[in-house]
């Protein structure tokens, strides 16, 4: 097969007809082309399930409001979290993973290369299936469309009394297809990582993106599966009358919430992870420093990767624990927050010092350093139960959640998409552009999430339709809503520059930054075989190495 | 970024050679078997969890036999997958052959034994999936690992074809050896289900 593509000279790619190029895409098995299929798919769905979120903010920027019905709503919020998690987060960071991780440790596509087109796939079919309930849904009973569940779809929601028709069957299915992507692309990550590396990249000298794609792939295989047998218990549940989640039998409400919530919260970090490879590849680059602490950095990860399997009832303080389970996973969701303050620390020290260039992608990395930190300092405060007693299931929650999903990991990827577009596409993307949205972004983000926990602290529960006036909520949830418009607008100025740039950017070359990690010895795309020969590397900065060879890294390595 | 010294480029240490790292197929099933045992792993919870709570018979104690010579049979092919890899090593492709069938047929016997337990449950005791939580837990955990034991045995008998056809050679050994580790992995899951379901659960 690669013998076969390698000899397509970009003319004879360039003669191609339209139905031979999408063949191409569909059938490819490169990991560069997976990896922007991942993209390509995560950004359709950001747009959907931003449009989602616009609704719902439409929907309560004034009470009393029937923008939209309470169904419609239910549905909305349902599939806003559903949407975001599983067919944007997810796919991007192994979009990104699938494209720079063989780049990165110098070779020259993952491990099995069938099983990521397939793992691929599965994710998007998965999606696919969940989004067909907007019209299939219906079903034989006439009930239901979307699912409204919520995406943690608490038992008994998701029985066949209180959810007939199928939007559930499609919640679930979807989930279980997907989630198959999941595990598949994070085998073939793994041991691309551990099989694959170039000679001389031991696993000190390994980039640390390599090293958090590594363990969040660790985290996939003991999160996601978890979810996937809940959601085939549920499957039995409807279909076939079990009754694992079943009340009137028995059965418990309860075990459905340990269940998803073992998978829930490790996928925070699952998803966190990789954005902090987003930051400790840009950081350093744009401090022209190397990264202070690589070896706490690898022992922060790995220490947040076991013990953010140890925290997920905190999410069910509520539930009526007794005060040992409450004192565990209060002190636990603490103790993670250490490994993961050692990590800003790191990064504050790579900074210290260096000569930084307020690039784009350097921005939101800085952004994110801060965002992150009042989203961990607030995920503290929850983690004590008396508090949590009183905020949790408020917007309040809401507003912590974002504030790590948006605030941390989103503003990651952008940062991500400033700093790789170059290679993956061969031009730069706009700076102006990049600029505005960058600080559009931040002021949409700040105003919407910074105000959101305010509602919160004065009462309002998540996941309501509409509230009265004259509770003192409305002003909040405008300002709220504001700041989804702006976040709107600039996510556009975002897809904008992305195309623009595509046509009319300037060229890259091979290092656009001056960095140091193997993507940029290689042109910009890089080639199908991606080296022409087979790097050797001697430190963690091999392209430092060869631009200085008389000082090279390895001296004090 | 400037570098102003004049000392010449020097010399990096030499990359350990040869530079080996470990079998992609391995990692990558031992990967798998992680993701695996998590799944197992959560249904063998709703099991214990639900160990007496069903509020309707039959409880396992009345309806429940110890399968000692379905287990006697999977865990020996074990032992059996285990002598025919050892053949494949030595090029021995005959005895190879012919322990992989073994081991097919065990697996087999064991499917079979599983299926004439589930059709006196469900004809006999009038056991079903919908009956109580002991039926939910006790079908859903056997016939997981009952599906991963077909699953495995249809990757045999591709291997017993590729075998017959004279297909499989002494270089192929690590790519079985793959195979063998899956196997493995459904016996010793099936370990687990034996104490909990047949001697913790009753
Ligand atoms: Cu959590």
């Amino acid at each position: 097969m690669s013998s076969e593509t390698m000899a397509l000279s970009p003319h004879a790619v360039e003669t191609q007809s339209l139905a031979e190029r999408l063949h191409g895409w569909a059938t490819t098995v490169d990991h560069k082309r997976i990896g922007v299929m991942y993209i390509g798919f995560a950004l359709i769905f950001l747009v959907i399930g931003g449009i989602e979120a616009i609704i719902m903010r439409i929907q309560l920027a004034l009470p009393n409001n029937d923008f939209v019905s309470p169904q419609v709503f239910n549905r909305m919020f349902t599939m806003h979290g559903t949407t975001m998690i599983f067919f944007v987060a997810m796919p991007i960071m192994f979009g990104f993973g699938n494209y720079t991780v063989p780049l990165l440790v110098g070779t020259r596509d993952m491990a099995f290369p069938r099983l990521n087109a397939f793992s691929f796939w599965l994710t998007a079919f998965g999606a696919l299936l969940m989004y067909f309930s907007f019209v299939g849904g219906f079903g034989l009973y006439g009930a239901g469309s979307a699912p409204d569940v919520g995406w943690f779809a608490y038992a008994p929601l998701t029985s066949k009394v209180f959810s007939p028709g199928h939007s559930s069957d499609f919640w679930s299915l979807g989930l279980i297809v997907s989630g198959f992507g999941s595990i598949g692309t994070s085998v073939n990550m793994i041991t691309t990582i551990v099989c694959s590396r170039c000679p001389g990249m031991t696993l000190n000298k390994m980039p640390l993106f390599a090293w958090m794609n590594i363990v969040m792939s660790g985290m996939v295989l003991f999160a996601i599966s978890p979810l996937t047998a809940a959601q085939i218990m549920i499957s039995l549940d409807r279909y076939l009358g079990a009754h694992f989640f079943d009340t009137q039998a028995g059965g418990s409400a309860v075990i459905w919430m340990h269940f998803f919530w073992i998978f829930g919260h490790p996928e925070v970090y699952i998803l966190i992870i990789p954005s902090f490879g987003f930051i400790s590849e840009i950081v350093p680059v744009f401090s022209r420093k190397p990264i202070f602490g690589y070896p706490i950095m690898v022992g922060a990860t790995v220490a947040i990767g076991f013990i953010s399997f140890s925290v997920w009832a905190h999410h069910m303080f509520t539930v009526g624990m007794n005060s040992w389970g409450n004192t565990f996973f209060a002190i636990t969701t603490m103790a993670v927050g250490v490994p993961t303050g050692i990590k800003i620390f790191n990064w504050l020290g790579t900074i210290w010092g260096g000569k930084i260039q307020f690039k784009t992608p350097m921005l939101f990395s800085l952004a994110f350093l801060f965002q992150f930190l009042i989203a961990g300092l607030t995920g503290i405060m929850l983690s004590s139960t008396p508090f949590n007693w009183q905020l949790s299931g408020s917007y309040f929650v809401v507003a912590h959640f974002h504030y790590v999903i948006v605030g941390g990991i989103l503003f990651a990827v952008f940062g991500g998409f400033y700093y790789w577009y170059p290679k993956i596409t061969g031009k730069m993307l706009s700076e102006r552009l990049g600029k505005l949205h960058f600080w559009l972004f931040v002021i949409g983000f700040h105003l919407t999430f910074d105000f959101m926990h305010i509602p919160g602290l004065l009462g309002m529960p998540r996941r309501i339709y509409t509230y009265e006036a004259g509770r003192g909520w409305e002003i909040w949830n405008q300002i709220v809503s504001v700041g989804a418009l702006f976040q709107g607008v600039a996510v556009l100025i975002f897809v904008f520059n992305m195309i623009w740039s595509y046509w009319k950017g300037k060229d890259a070359g091979c290092d656009p930054w001056d960095a140091w990690t193997l993507e940029w010895t290689t042109t910009s795309p890089p080639p199908e075989y991606n080296f022409a020969t087979i790097p050797t590397v001697h430190s963690s900065r091999p392209l430092w190495d060869l631009k200085h060879p008389e000082d090279p890294d390895w001296k004090y390595e | 970024m400037s570098s102003t010294t004049l000392t010449p480029p020097l010399t990096p240490p030499p990359i350990e050679t040869p530079w080996v790292l470990p079998s992609r197929g391995k990692v990558g099933m031992f990967s798998l078997i992680a993701a695996e045992s998590a799944i197992f792993t959560i249904f063998v919870v709703a099991y214990v969890f639900y160990i007496g709570k069903s509020i309707s018979g039959p409880t396992p104690r009345e309806v429940l036999e110890l399968p000692i010579f379905n287990t006697v049979c999977l865990l020996s092919s074990s032992l059996t997958i285990h002598f025919a890899l050892g053949a494949l090593k030595k090029g021995n492709r005959a005895v190879f052959t012919a322990f992989w069938a073994l081991t097919i047929a065990l697996g087999a016997i064991f499917l079979f034994g599983t299926a004439r337990e589930w059709h006196h449950l469900i004809y006999d005791k009038g056991l079903t999936i919908q009956t109580n939580l002991f039926g939910t837990t006790y079908y859903s955990l056997v016939g997981l690992h009952a599906f991963h034991v077909t699953v495995g045995l249809f990757g045999l008998s591709l291997v017993l074809a590729f075998a017959l056809l004279g297909w499989v050679k002494q270089e192929h050994y690590g790519r079985v050896d793959v195979l063998s580790l899956y196997w493995h992995f459904v016996d010793v899951v099936w370990i687990v289900v034996f104490f909990v379901v047949y001697v913790a659960g009753r």
